[in-house]
Parts: C-alpha cells; structure tokens; sequence
C-alpha cells in the first residue's frame, strides 16, 4: 500500500509546476545557504509569506526545496572559503579545505555533493517507509503522551545538546514563556500583556526566528570581520566523473554516516554531532587515519553524509507528530498551520495527497538539488564575492521585507529588531538558539496537553508514568535531563578526562 | 565576559519574577474546570529563576578575562544596528521602499565607500525587485508612505 501511496506522491510532485517550484527554491536555498547570516530556518521564514497564496502542496515544496538548498550551500562556503554556512558543516572544512587548497576543491565539492544526496537519500527510503508506520501508532496517542514527546524533545536538547545545559534550559523556558504571552485561548484571559494592548497577540516565532537568527547572525559576523579568502572551485565534467569512480571505495563510510544521521537526525538538534560523530568514526576506521585533517576525501565524505542524512530525518516527527525536530522544520509547521492543514498523525489520513506529496518531491528535490549544485558551483561561489557593505544592508532588508510581510504589522519588524539583538548577546553568552525557537513554536501545544493530561488525572502528574507509552518515553526523558549532572560524575567515576563538549546547533 | 552574563542572568530572573508577578494574579492553583490561567506560566517562571540564579552562582565562580566585546568589533556591529533602526523608524512614515533605498544607499557610501553609479543601482533595483516580487506577483502589501500615495500606487 505503501507503494502506491508514493506512486500517489510522484504524481504530484512531478508536475510542471512542483518541479519548477523545486528549482526555484533550490537555487534560492543555495544562494540563502551560501550566503553568511542566512541559513535553512530563516530563509523558509522569509519566503513563508510568499506561499500564502499557493497552493499547500506546491509551498511545502518550495520550502523543502529550498532546505535542501541550504543544506547543500553550506558544503560550498567550507570547502572553498573555510567559512561554515551552518554548523553541521564544520566538520567538512577540516578536509575540505585543505583538497582545496590543494587545488582539488572540484573533487572535494563532487564528493560532498554526491555524500550529501547520498545521505539524504537513505532518509528519504527510511521516512518513505517509517513515516505511515509512527503515524499510525501516533493516532492511538492522548495528551499524555503527546506531552511525554514533546518533553523528550527538550530534554534532548538539555541532555545531548553538548555546551551548558543550564542555559539550555534557560532558552527553552524562556521560549515557553514568550509563547504564553497574549490571549489564554482556554479561559480567555490575557496573560503577561501588563496593559499593552500590542502584546495581546503575543510574539510570533517566524518573527523571532528572522531575529535571532537572521539579523542576529548578521551583526555577529560583522563583528568577526568579513574575510573571503576563497579558492578556485576547479570544477568540471571530468573531475566529477573521476570523483565518482573513486567514491564506490568509501562504501563502508558511507552507510555508517546514513545510519548515524537518521539515528541522531529525527531528535532535534541532531545534524551537527551526528556529522562529527560520522566524522570521529571514518577517522578511527579508516587505513590513511594519519592524513585526516590535512585533506582526506574520506574526512568530506563523512560528515556530509551524516548531516544530510540528519537534515532529512528532522521532517519525520514533523509530518507524522506534528513536532518539528529543528528550527526550519519549525518553521515549515508553521506554514502547514496558516495553509489550513493540521499537522500531526491525521494528515496521513486526511491529506494524504499532501504528505505523499511532500514525501515524493524529498526524492525529487535531492535529484534536481545535487545535479543542479554540481552543474552551477562557480556561480554560486561568486556570491561570496559581493563586498559585504552590499550583502549586509541587502540581507537587513530582506529580513524586514520578511517580518513585515507575516502579519502586515509594523510592531513585527520592531520584534525582529529587539531579537536580532538577543540573539547576537545570547549567541556570544553561548544561549543556544534553537531550543528557544521550538519551544516558542511548541508553548500552545505542549500547554494544552499539559492541561488535559491534568484534567484527566484530576491535577496528579502520575498520569504521565501511569501509561506505558507516556512513561517510557517520560523515563527517558528524565534520563536526559539528568545526563549532565551524572555524566561528569560517571567519568570521574571511571578515571577518564572530561571530554571538550561537542559544538552546538543553532 | 563574566559582567554580561551576570547582567543577563540578572535580567532573565527579574523577568522570571515578573511573570510569577502576573502568574499569580492570575491564578497558579487548580481551578473549577482544571488548572488555572497562571499555571503553566508560574512554574516556568519558577524555573527560570531557578536556573538563572544557578547561572549567576556558576558565572561568579569562574572568571574569563576576555571582554564581552572589544571596541573594534562594537563598531561595526552598531553600524549596521543603528542604522538598522533608523530604517525601521523611517519605515513607520515613508513606508518600506523609501526607507530600504536610503538604508542600502546610506549603508554602502558609509561602511563600503561605494561608486555613485553602483549604490544608485542597488537602492533602487532593490525596492523595485521587492515591489515586484511581493506586491505584484503574490499580492502581499509592504507599508507605504507619502511617495507611494503621490505616485498613486
């Protein structure tokens, strides 16, 4: 049945007009992955508005499309000018750059490239087949459990997150917070508005998202001082093809970075340590372990596997759950909200146009995405070549365009100003980004669960433990929380060093 | 460093306490029909001042010479902030077009020292791309101001 649902889903995503939308958004994704200060998640944001008036199917294409682009631009800026668009590919400009140094910056691109869509690939076959089988069990789900997920997906970041995990937790109340401001939908009362009649509505997290990541991100790397020392891309026919006769020798990496990708990939925060997880594992397998980090194509190979592979997984709790497992598939939850659909296990039922769809056009948004990024490298190499006293105004701009265009209300572009400005004071006091905006996007949801598990038990959080779905998940989630208080007492424990925490995910 | 992110854990409690302030005349407990409106939001706010106290105790311990941010590297970031928000001030009367062409315009004579002829280009081509795109084409309006109206648009 499977089968003829994505049958379903080509029929669809092969139209004339979902493949030029693909195309489209993939050459847009590239340019916003490519670009320093615009990434996945606030380039979806940005051009969210524009799908209002598509229709739903068609701007869940443009907009995975154009995460797929993002994903791939970021492999560009590491391998050519040493300079992550994202950060789960910091890992790639460790071999990557020195290949291109080396004047083997087309195989280094060719490679990683062909490991990305690789990755992605392995997400896609595994969502294609897991998606209507998590749906499923998802519909036997009550508010409890609901709840439990939604607590596991904190927990993670608190846990797993790597940097400090108080301030993890700070982002992630904070979030809440920020959500329940403006009109209590249940007893209409306002809340936390203090007489401000512009707060009623609260604070939208697409608009928070253009902030903290978009203006944010913009005013820390001017801080930084923009320097673009690139190299040439060296990219033709001919090293492609070579690249890809030799590929076929890294088997092995390939398939253990696709199984750590989907693994870390469907919990949130998951792209940047499964690429260096994927990384750490090539280098300790592999025969030439020696010439990792002075340009192994192995050590590009690796990573981008893995963060792609993790890239894709993120969209399976969002379709099947209705919880987004990174920002951009927050986002992209967002925009299934204001297009009339209702995320969550119903879809499947529902809309199954709309989620076959979306899941055919992940096969064909990674086929035209990889040919086209092959085939346009030195164009999109040339953008980090505009001075940046135009890149900037112009992102700052479009930014405002963006936060404007959500709700036509100016006190938004106010809004992303004041989160452009926490974001850059929150990323220098390493608060991490992401868990704020999830929970910012989560505050209604997770409250009403909360409420109606409550209601159900009459007030007694045993309810959550009481059930054996919500309690597994529950124990697990516990279990996280309490990762970083136990794990430095467990290596002190064992006489082992306290290991450098892995770098976060914004 | 230590000093901003005692100021930020600072403000993150007051705000916590603040929002305990209005969770409470809400109503935290269990009302008629399950919890109250407060409820959600005062333990939250418990939390957060909870956990940045915590924070505060950590950043007290631990001392880093590094400062939050030098003078060199405030610069550039207030140019782009200040100007940034005198354009969204300038939004509010002249609406987006305007004030985006004398945001970018500004912006590269300032910071980039720009020929002329290239800003002239990209403070208007960057307007009329963004009225084309989102006026025109997808039919979402950008705030306008007084040329608009004289240009009739």
């Amino acid at each position: 049945m499977g089968f003829e649902n994505l049958l379903l889903g080509f029929h669809i995503a092969v139209t004339p007009f979902n493949l030029f939308v693909a195309v489209v958004g993939i050459m847009l994704g590239t340019i916003i992955g490519v670009l320093p200060g615009l990434g996945g998640a606030n380039g979806v944001a940005i051009l969210l508005p524009l799908t209002f008036t598509m229709p739903p199917t068609s701007a869940i294409i443009l907009l995975t499309s154009l995460y797929w682009g993002a994903l791939f631009g970021g492999a560009i800026t590491s391998i050519l000018f040493n300079i992550p668009g994202e950060p789960w590919s910091v890992a790639t400009t460790f071999d990557g750059y020195p290949l291109a140094r080396q004047g083997q910056g087309g195989q280094a691109l060719t490679a990683a490239f062909t490991s990305s869509f690789v990755g992605a690939f392995f997400s896609i076959v595994l969502i294609t087949f897991f998606a209507p089988v998590l749906a499923e069990i998802a519909l036997k789900f009550g508010p409890p459990e609901f709840f439990a997920i939604q607590f596991l997906t904190f927990s993670s970041f608190v846990g797993l997150g790597g940097g400090n995990p108080l301030k993890s937790l700070v982002s992630i109340l904070l979030g809440f917070i920020l959500a329940a401001v403006g009109l209590d939908i249940v007893t209409g009362q306002l809340r936390m508005t203090f007489g401000f009649t512009e707060l009623m509505k609260g604070f939208d997290f697409i608009i928070a998202v253009i902030g903290l990541f978009g203006v944010g991100e913009i005013l820390l790397s001017v801080e930084e001082g923009l320097k673009f020392q690139g190299t040439s891309t060296g990219m033709n026919l001919r090293v492609v093809l070579d690249t890809w006769k030799i590929l076929p020798r890294y088997w092995r990496t390939f398939v253990r970075g696709s199984f750590i990708g989907f693994w870390m990939g469907f919990k949130p925060g998951g792209a940047t340590p499964a690429s260096f997880m994927s990384y750490a594992f090539a280098k300790r397998f592999s025969r030439n372990a020696d010439r990792f980090g002075k340009g192994e194509l192995e050590g590009v190979v690796a990573p981008e596997t893995a963060a792609h592979a993790a890239g894709v997984a993120a969209m399976l709790p969002m379709i099947t759950l209705g919880i987004p497992g990174s920002p951009t598939a927050a986002v992209m939850l967002g925009g299934l909200i204001i297009w009339g659909l209702q995320p969550g296990p119903m879809l499947f039922k529902e809309k199954p146009d709309f989620v076959w769809g979306l899941i055919a056009s992940m096969y064909t948004g990674n086929i035209i995405g990889v040919l086209m990024v092959l085939a346009f490298v030195p164009f999109f190499a040339a953008i980090l070549r505009i001075p940046f006293a135009i890149l900037t105004p112009l992102i700052v701009v479009v930014c405002a365009v963006g936060s404007y265009a959500v709700h036509n209300s100016m006190i938004d572009v106010w809004y992303m100003v004041i989160f452009g400005v926490v974001g850059y004071v929150f990323k220098k006091l390493d608060y991490p980004l992401a868990p704020l905006v999830l929970a910012l996007v989560l505050g209604d949801l997770a409250e009403n669960a909360l409420r109606q598990s409550l209601i159900m038990s009459q007030g007694s959080l045993a309810i959550f433990f009481a059930r054996p779905i919500s309690g597994v998940i529950m124990a697990v989630a516990l279990l996280f929380f309490a990762l970083p208080v136990v794990t430095p007492w467990w290596r002190r424990f064992r006489g082992g060093s306290v290991g450098t925490p892995a770098p976060r995910e914004t | 460093m230590r000093a901003a992110d005692l100021a930020t854990a600072v403000v993150l409690m007051g705000l916590g306490g603040l929002v305990m302030f209005d969770a409470v005349r809400l109503g935290y407990d269990w009302g008629s029909d399950g919890p109250k409106s407060g409820f959600f939001p005062f333990w939250l706010a418990v939390a957060l001042v909870v956990t940045s106290g915590l924070i505060v105790v950590q950043a007290l311990r631990r001392h880093s010479p590094q400062p939050f941010v030098s003078r060199e590297q405030l610069r550039p970031v207030l140019a782009v902030l200040v100007p940034a928000t005198a354009m969204v001030l300038i939004m509010e009367v002249a609406g987006l077009y305007v004030a985006s062409a004398l945001y970018v315009a500004f912006y590269m004579r300032w910071v980039g020292r720009h020929r002329w002829i290239t800003i002239a280009l990209l403070a208007l081509g960057l307007p009329l791309a963004t009225f084309v795109i989102f006026e025109r084409w997808f039919l979402v309006p950008m705030p306008k101001g007084p040329l608009e109206a004289w240009l009739g648009l």
